[in-house]
This record gives structure tokens, sequence and C-alpha cells, in this order.
């Protein structure tokens, strides 16, 4: 189908609005031509401007120029674009069929009636909706709803998919699914997609890569195991997963501090400090053990327990553990943490 | 079971009220049916003088429907375009203009038909032809059309669908013929029955604009129940509920106290 994708490039793309608002510092991006690239952040942070830039509903300001492929498409409205869009509110036509929004840029393009057809049974069948097609749109549920604008996105084969928040109206089971059927469909188009949203779990599982942003910046640009394993920022590594933080002093090769010790072979001196994720502590026999804590808390999640332990300074402490015990709040939890499962900013 | 007595003092109550607005109305009528007023409906019902009405008066009638008809077409062609422009503007300055495109409702009737003689009753073709009359009607009820058709729009995402359609190649008149007015229709009917329904039977303005020569329907009643004996009078209001009651009827199936219409509307229907 469309199997070599169209590259983006935005070229200092900055956006501030009438109001005097800075929504989006300059910023430079590319995009190969097939990827799948996740726009990820807070409310607020640019993300959804950044792809309305892309998508031609929004200008740059003075100087900024979007690229796809070596076309500038700076100043092509988003009708001359040649994309495909889907919204967090689905943006169906409520005077239409199911059926009729799929064609419905198969019918502004002028595409004769049998190639129209063809196609959009095509659309039907790859999402599996053939019995929606007479539907009016307020019959549909939320996940056939955007199953629908799906297809009508696709219908028109465009050279990029720009996806905002398609899934944050759906419930969690839905979003858990159709986060699936998305992820096989932009693999088996080979497109290249923009996926804006501000849930990293959907953002780790689809994105080839994640474009973290924060206040209108870009912070971290990497794949998902870069964004998870070694986050730059503070911010990258609170607002993706959990992870927790323990403040001590290099002395040779471990990190003292309030709860205990742990092991470190970077080197340096002085105050310091790590961050670790929760799955990677292992309870462990106090003799063993590096850190002490007591429990506050335990969630029993089924196949872990999440237990949030105090006896760290200021800040309390989350682990998970695969171990069947039941932990009572107060019990005294000792466990331990590799070398190369330890985080610092810094280093 | 029984029912108790505030049941029926309420139910006595809300007769008596009815009765009070329609026994005129009824009366009216029956007026315009009968022989000889003064000697009552035992003097025999005749169409006489609704024949007579139609002699005398279907001038008015035909040029009450016409101005109806041609400002509804004003209305849709200028109203339903600023309606959109302004929900399309988040500014304060289509807040304000909004509220000044109430004004000619707040102002009353004669008030807007003197402005309109002092401005332009210089231009005496202009001023004896019926057009004079059509503006002051589309100045009166153009706020009813914006009114109904902002309701409707901002009870619906357009500015998404209309991005939809964008995405999808569709240029500015495609996304508007093609989306955006097919989804805003209730609110277009719904404006365009109180159009039609307040320019026929719009006295006040038109009164003041009205020139022996161009007489709309509720002046021309005025005229009869000054000048012709009661029953042509009555003869004539007969006709004049014809007309008007169907699209009253219209007016309460389509119009505002529906659906998404309802929700919004605070400013539109309220004066009616």
């Amino acid at each position: 189908m469309n199997n070599q994708g169209t590259a983006i490039r935005l070229e200092a793309c900055a956006k501030t609005f009438a109001n005097g608002v800075r929504a989006l510092e300059p910023l430079d991006l590319e995009i190969a031509g097939g990827e799948t690239v996740v726009l990820l952040g807070p409310s607020g942070c640019g993300k959804t401007t950044t792809l309305r830039i892309i998508a031609g509903l929004e200008e740059p300001d003075a100087g900024g120029r979007v690229f796809f492929d070596e076309d500038d498409v700076t100043a092509l409205p988003i009708e001359k674009r040649n994309i495909g869009m889907v919204f967090q509110s689905y943006a169906l036509f409520p005077n239409m069929t199911a059926r009729e929004n799929i064609a419905y840029g198969l019918r502004v393009r002028r595409l004769d009636r049998d190639a129209l057809n063809a196609r959009v049974h095509q659309m039907l069948e790859m999402m599996d909706i053939a019995e929606l097609e007479h539907r009016r749109i307020d019959q549909l549920s939320g996940g056939q709803s955007q199953r629908v604008a799906l297809a009508r996105a696709i219908a028109v084969r465009p050279r990029v998919l720009l996806l905002d928040e398609p899934l944050t109206a759906l419930d969690a089971f839905l979003r858990a699914r159709l986060r699936v059927e998305i992820d096989r469909l932009l693999r088996s188009l080979g497109i290249t997609a923009v996926y804006v949203t501000h849930d990293q779990g959907e953002a780790m599982s689809l994105g080839d890569r994640i474009v973290v942003m924060n206040e209108g910046r870009v912070v971290q640009v990497g794949t998902p195991r870069d964004i998870y394993y070694q986050p730059k920022t503070d911010f990258v590594a609170e607002f993706i997963g959990t992870i927790n933080r323990i403040r001590g002093v290099v002395r040779g090769d471990r990190i003292e501090c309030a709860a205990g010790h742990l092991p470190w072979s970077a080197g340096g001196s002085g105050e310091i400090e790590v961050l670790f994720r929760p799955e990677d502590v292992t309870l462990a026999a106090p003799e063993e053990a590096c850190l002490k804590g007591r429990v506050v808390t335990s969630f029993f999640l089924g196949d872990r327990t999440k237990l949030i332990l105090d006896g760290f300074g200021d800040r309390e402490v989350v682990i998970e553990t695969t171990d069947r015990r039941e932990f009572k709040p107060g019990t005294e939890i000792a466990f331990r943490v590799d070398a190369d499962a330890l985080i610092s900013l810094k280093g | 079971m029984k029912r108790p007595w505030l049941f029926y003092s309420q139910l006595a109550f809300t007769l008596s009220v009815c009765a009070f607005l329609i026994v005129p109305v009824i009366m009216s009528m029956l007026a315009g049916v009968t022989e000889n007023f003064f000697i009552g409906i035992k003097s025999g019902v005749t169409l006489r003088w609704v024949f007579e009405v139609f002699d005398l008066y279907s001038e008015t009638i035909y040029l009450s429907l016409l101005i109806a008809v041609v400002c509804l077409l004003c209305t849709l062609m200028l109203g339903v375009p600023t309606a959109y422009v302004l929900a399309k503007k988040s500014g304060r300055a289509a807040r304000v203009i909004e509220e000044f495109l109430v004004l000619p409702v707040a102002v009353p009737g004669l008030a807007i038909a003197l402005a309109l003689i002092v401005s332009y009753g210089g231009f005496r073709d202009f001023r004896t032809s019926w057009a004079f009359i059509l503006v002051g009607h589309v100045l009166y009820t153009m706020p009813f059309m914006v009114r109904a058709v902002l309701a409707v729009l901002s009870s619906i995402d357009f500015k998404t669908l209309e991005e939809g359609a964008a995405s999808l190649g569709a240029g500015f008149w495609t996304r508007f013929f093609g989306i955006i007015l097919p989804n805003i229709r209730s609110g277009i009917l719904a404006g365009a029955l109180m159009v039609v329904t307040l320019s026929i039977g719009e006295f006040n303005l038109t009164w003041m604009l009205h020139t022996p020569l161009t007489k709309t329907l509720p002046v021309g009643l005025a005229d009869s129940y000054a000048s012709m004996r009661l029953e042509i009078g009555s003869a004539y209001t007969l006709v004049f509920l014809v007309m008007i009651v169907p699209l009253l009827v219209a007016l309460q199936i389509f119009g505002a106290p529906t659906k998404h219409v309802a929700k919004i509307e605070d400013g539109g229907g309220k004066v009616q």
C-alpha cells in the first residue's frame, strides 16, 4: 500500500497565540517515513499544537517551516496536505451514516463510483465494521465510532496519519483493545504516523519513538526503552512510570543513606541523588539487604503486590514484588537494588 | 381513588384562564361568519363577509405573504452566515455584536420605524415601496434567526466537524454546504418559522412604515375594524388565524422547545 511513507520535518516551528501565550517554543523534529512517533506530555505541553501544525490546522509563527519529504507544505491549508486525522471526539458527521462518513474523503476527491465502493468496502472489512455500514452516527458506541473514524481517515490513502488522543474518550477495556488494533494497523500500513497522548502506556506500546514534551519544549526524544531506562531529566523520570529517589553520599563503591546503602560503581564523591524503578527491587533477608523500610500501605494487584514504604527521609518509596506473602502495614521490609538499575540524572 | 378538592380547584382555575384567553378569539371568529352581529348567531351563518374580505383586502394578504417570504430569504442569507461567523469568533467583539443584534427586539417597533423614516424617508421611491416595510421586518426578525442558529451551533462541536472535513480534503464551501448546514438544520428551521410568523403578524413597525398602497394584513385589519362593519373585521381576523395558526403549530413542533435548541436558548425564545 504505502510502504515508503512520507518523512515529516519541522524546522523552528513555534506557536504564539493571539492572546500572547507561547504554546510552543521553536521546535525542530524529524520523523522518518513509516515511523510512528508519539508526542507525550501533560495537558498544555504543546503536543496538540505540534500535531495541529503538522496537520495544517495551525500556522507556525513566522520562520517555522513544515516539510513532507522534500515538499514545503507550510503554506498549504489542511485540505491540501493529504493527511488523515483522527480526533479525540471522533468528529464523525452526524448527518451521515457510517458508510457515508468513510466515503466522504473519496467523494470530495471525486473518485468514480466503482472505485469508491471498492475502497469503502475494503475499509469496512479492514476495521471489521461491515455490519455498522448503514448505522447512523448516534447509534454507534465509542469504540465503534473510533473504528469508523480510523477507516474514514485511512480511506483516502493519506501521506501521514495524525491521531489526536484517539483513545482518551474510551473506557479502559476498550482503550486497551483498540490500542492493539491501532498498533497492528499502523504496522501493516507502514504509514508515517504521529500520535498525541498523555497516557504513557499508550506511548510506550505504540511509539517507535517517543517525544516527551513539557511547557512547550521537547524534553527528550528516544525509543520507549531509552525514555524509560535512561530518562534525561527529572520531568521525564517522574512522568513516565513510577520512580523512587534516594539521597545519599558516595563512599567508594557504595552510597550511604539514611535507610542503609546502595551499590555504586560510577565513582564520584559527595552528595548524590539516585533513582530506581519499583520493579527493580528484590526482597532479601536482612543480612543480604541494603535498604530497609516499613510498610505504610500495600496493594495486592494479583500478579504482584505494590508496597509503599517509609523510613527514607521525606519521600516514600514504592516497590513491587511478586512475593506471595501478605504485607501488613508496619511490617519491616528489607530489599536490595542492583547497581545497573540505578539511574543518576547528573551522571 | 377520589381526587382531592385541590385538584378540582386547580382545574377550574386553569380552565377559566384558558376561557379568558380563548373566548374572545372564538367570539371574533363567530362574528366573522354571522349574518348580523347585533342580532347574533341566530341571524344565520354566512361566508359572505369572508368573501368581502378577499374582495377588499386580498392585496394586503398577498403583500403580507410576499414580505414574509422575502424577509425569510433575507434573514436566511444574512442571518445564517452571521451566526456562523459569530460562533466561530471567540473574541469580545463577537460577543458585543451578538448583543447589538438583539437590540431590535428590545427597542419598541415604533422607535425602529421612526429611525428608518428619519434615515431613509427622503428616498421617495424607496419610502413608498413595500421594500421599506421589508427592511423594517428584516431588522426586527434577524435576531431571531441568528439566535436560533447560534443556539444549535454552540450545541454541536462544529469546529471539530469542520476540521474533520478539512482533513479529508474538503474546501470551505464543500464543508459549509455539506457539513455545517445539514447539521444546523433544526436551528435554521426553528428560526425560519419564527421569522415568517413574526413577519406576517408584525403591526407596530409596519403601521408606521406603510403607505395607503402598501398595506399588510395586520395594518389592513386595523383599518377594517376602524372603518368597516364589525363582521368584516372579524372575518378578516378569521382569515389571519387560518394563515398563522398552522405556522404556530409548526413552530411548536420544530421550533424552540425541542432537543438541543432548548438547552441553550435563552434570548430568542423568551420574547415570544
